[in-house]
């Protein structure tokens, strides 16, 4: 089964593309979810990419959660549905409240542009469950808010409940414990600041997003599978 | 009635701020020694129709709450002006 994936556009995202070019490459087919939309239609997972949605005016993602089609990704993840949100999205999630913690400018505030090392935490979010953990990746990021950031009992609950997914190997932004990417407790949504879809060719960053990316297709895939199976149309068939 | 509102947003305490550092750090070299605690924030000033100045409060908290501030990271503190000082608000 292809799985099908909805990649949310906001005016200023600027990621769509590559994250579409890079999924499509294992497989997958694509479409872009315009943020007007009411829904993310029968797709099996939900991808919200790179980039500056509304400018990035107020805070990172601030108004982005009050697009119509965040009622509607909000609906789709607490019905399990997996949603990655990667670098501005992943700033998205946290405003929307998805994601416990916050995304602040980094320490030195410097724009960081370069491939770091990340150490794959938990096995047991959609996008890292193809990985062992322990495994280093070398990801592109690509920000100047990355600096992860809540309070300390929040910290501490995310890392007993093992919601960091990744780690960066040497801190770029100033980030708590190092975190470069967290999951919702029951997993399946992820944010994280790399780009996996600047790691999916050999003629760009590297590969090492490919494993990332195979787990969300997995993922996809299985959700579609029970959602079909669970929807009333198929009753009238 | 309409009545001026001034939010200020500033980090919670105990967060790292950056760009308050940076300028904390620049001061000196300009002359200005024993400053301390510099914090860069955000300031919102607006108006808005309401019964009584209660309730102005009262809406630009809900303002607050919902989207002027982050309240992982910021707190936010409302002003509630009247008659003249609207128009400075």
């Amino acid at each position: 089964m292809i799985a099908d994936i909805g990649i949310v556009c906001f005016p200023g995202s600027n990621c769509e593309h590559d994250v579409s070019r890079a999924l499509e490459a294992l497989g997958a087919s694509t479409q872009i979810l315009w943020h007007g939309a009411d829904s993310v239609g029968e797709v099996g997972a939900v991808v919200i990419p790179g980039g500056f949605a509304h400018g990035d005016y107020l805070r990172p993602g601030a108004i982005a959660r009050f697009s119509p089609i965040m009622r509607a990704v909000g609906d789709f993840a607490a019905n399990g549905g997996p949603v990655v949100g990667i670098c501005n999205g992943f700033q998205v999630l946290t405003e929307a409240g998805l994601l416990p913690g916050a995304l602040t400018r980094n320490v030195g505030l410097r724009f960081i542009c370069q491939t770091v090392e990340c150490t794959v935490e938990s096995t047991s979010s959609t996008i890292t469950s193809r990985a062992q953990p322990g495994t280093v990746l070398r990801l592109p990021i690509n920000h100047y808010e990355g600096n992860y950031t809540c309070d300390p009992a929040t910290l501490a609950e995310v890392e007993r409940r093992g919601q960091v997914v990744l780690r960066y190997r040497e801190n770029p932004n100033g980030a708590m414990n190092a975190i470069a990417g967290v999951a919702n407790p029951a997993g399946n949504v992820v944010g994280l600041m790399p780009h996996p879809e600047r790691a999916s060719d050999p003629l760009g960053a590297g590969t090492d997003g490919i494993v990332l990316f195979e787990a969300l297709l997995e993922a996809a895939g299985a959700w579609q599978t029970v959602s079909r199976r669970s929807a009333p149309a198929d009753a009238a068939i | 009635m309409n009545y001026g509102i001034v939010v200020d947003i500033r980090g919670l305490a105990g967060l790292a701020d950056p760009e308050g550092l940076a300028i904390e750090r620049a001061l000196p070299s300009l002359g200005f020694s024993g400053v301390q605690g510099v914090h860069v924030g955000k300031v919102f000033r607006f108006s808005v129709e309401a019964a009584s100045a209660a309730e102005a409060r009262r809406t630009a908290g809900e303002m607050c709450d919902r989207l002027l501030a982050n309240p992982v990271i910021e707190r936010a503190e409302i002003r509630v002006l009247a008659g003249e000082e609207v128009s400075e608000a």
